[in-house]
């Protein structure tokens, strides 16, 4: 549906469209469709708040890494899924929002993150499930998003997409290894893939027909792929990569059709996915507990550098 | 400058360099409340990778562009002046390193 906002007269409605049309990027001082603004600022601080609260399932793991190795490595994507956050916030404010009003939002409880962070990391094999499933998911919708016609959005997420490539190595690589292991390591291995599977799959949004802000995005190229396409492309990518590890993805319906060339897959519990994102999952109650301590623990170093800031110009201009 | 009365500091542009010899480019921008923190900042956001060598941070109230409404009247002086590029001249047959 396209909402015509009064503003926008249909003029400008179809210069901007024939804009889009001929594949140019719009960048933040360009006129825009208020809806297309509204739209983008809902996607991009989504996507900057999944990121952050991202950080909270893998830290839990942070002091208990099996070696050194893994924990400087778990360190590392911890800290770039901060930076990706950060990537993000600064592609919302450029469509005129204020950072400190998302995140006030974010803590509010009012502005919604991707529901797969809602679940527990309940075992060590949960890093690198996150790592293979959550981020082999989310490299298949940012590789799209990098295409998108908004250019400060699409340049966050070349630089996103380069480095998550390494997020899914790595998870990928510690459940290999785990595979090679002893029983139990196997066992928790396949665990953690019964728990992530049907969530990641989740993590592409609803089902194209109830979706109902897909057709405008896709007409202004925010979006290149629909929700089930990009599904389809993930669970083609993902089942070859399971059989290699000897793990069993839980879906007894999981078929390659030979003549589509998909593995078609059984029915995902949407009313399971509307209960995560209307607040409802196991951890979502937690994970904002978690945001907010952290932003409240960290009020005095913000204030102490604001303090030393004024300090030093105040010293700057006497001298 | 102020900060809103929120903590986050004022915005500033990042240019990277990476490698010496190149030019600096635009990385992105970091809140930061000091021109040494937003260095800092900086650093951390945009060259986990070792992608930059040199970093200038402006504060993002000091930059002025053109608008995209003018851009066909601020560009235009240049747009009719092919005789600023060599393939606007023919030379005679068999002239050689001209």
């Amino acid at each position: 549906m396209t909402v015509v906002n009064d503003s926008d007269t249909p003029e400008q409605l179809e210069a901007f469209q024939a804009r889009i049309d001929a594949g140019e990027t719009i960048e933040p001082k360009d006129w825009m469709p208020a809806q297309y603004r509204k739209q983008l600022v809902r996607m991009i601080s989504q996507h900057a708040h999944s990121e952050i609260v991202g950080m909270l399932p893998e830290g839990n793991w942070l002091t208990r890494a099996p070696s050194l190795r893994r924990k400087k490595i778990l360190l590392a994507k911890i800290q770039d899924e901060g930076g990706h956050g950060l990537y993000l916030y600064c592609a919302a404010e450029t469509l005129g929002v204020d950072r400190t009003e998302l995140i006030d939002q974010l803590h509010a409880g009012k502005a919604k993150y991707s529901q797969i962070f809602n679940y527990p990391s309940l075992n060590w094999a949960d890093i690198g499930v996150i790592g293979w499933l959550v981020d082999g998911a989310a490299i298949v919708n940012q590789t799209m998003l990098a295409k998108t016609s908004y250019g400060p959005y699409s340049r966050a997420m070349i630089r996103i997409c380069k480095e998550e490539n390494f997020h899914k190595k790595q998870g990928y690589e510690l459940l290999a290894q785990m595979m090679e292991g002893t029983k139990d390591q196997q066992a928790m291995v396949q665990d953690a893939v019964n728990r992530w599977w049907w969530p990641s799959l989740m993590m592409f949004g609803p089902s194209d027909k109830d979706s109902p802000n897909s057709k405008v995005l896709l007409k202004w190229k925010v979006k290149r792929k629909t929700n089930d396409e990009l599904r389809q492309r993930f669970i083609n990518m993902t089942v070859p990569q399971a059989n290699a590890i000897g793990v069993k993805l839980p879906d007894p319906d999981l078929q390659f059709d030979e003549k589509t060339k998909n593995w078609n897959f059984g029915e995902i519990n949407w009313d399971e996915f509307w209960a995560v994102v209307k607040g409802h999952g196991p951890c979502n109650v937690e994970r904002l507990e978690a945001r907010r301590a952290a932003h409240d623990e960290g009020r005095w170093v913000r204030e102490a550098a604001e303090a030393y800031a004024e300090k030093h110009s105040g010293i700057k201009k006497a001298a | 400058m102020s900060t809103n009365g929120s903590s986050q500091g004022p915005l500033w542009e990042v240019f990277t360099q990476e490698k010496s010899g190149a030019p600096h480019e635009h990385a992105g921008s970091v809140h930061a409340p000091d021109a040494e923190l937003a260095l800092q900042n900086a650093r951390d956001v945009y060259s986990r990778r070792n992608e930059a060598c040199s970093i200038w941070v402006v504060p993002s109230e000091f930059i002025t562009a053109t608008a995209p409404a003018d851009q066909d009247a601020f560009f235009d002086p240049s747009n009719d002046k092919i005789y600023r590029f060599p393939q606007h001249y023919s030379t005679p047959r068999g002239v050689k390193d001209l």
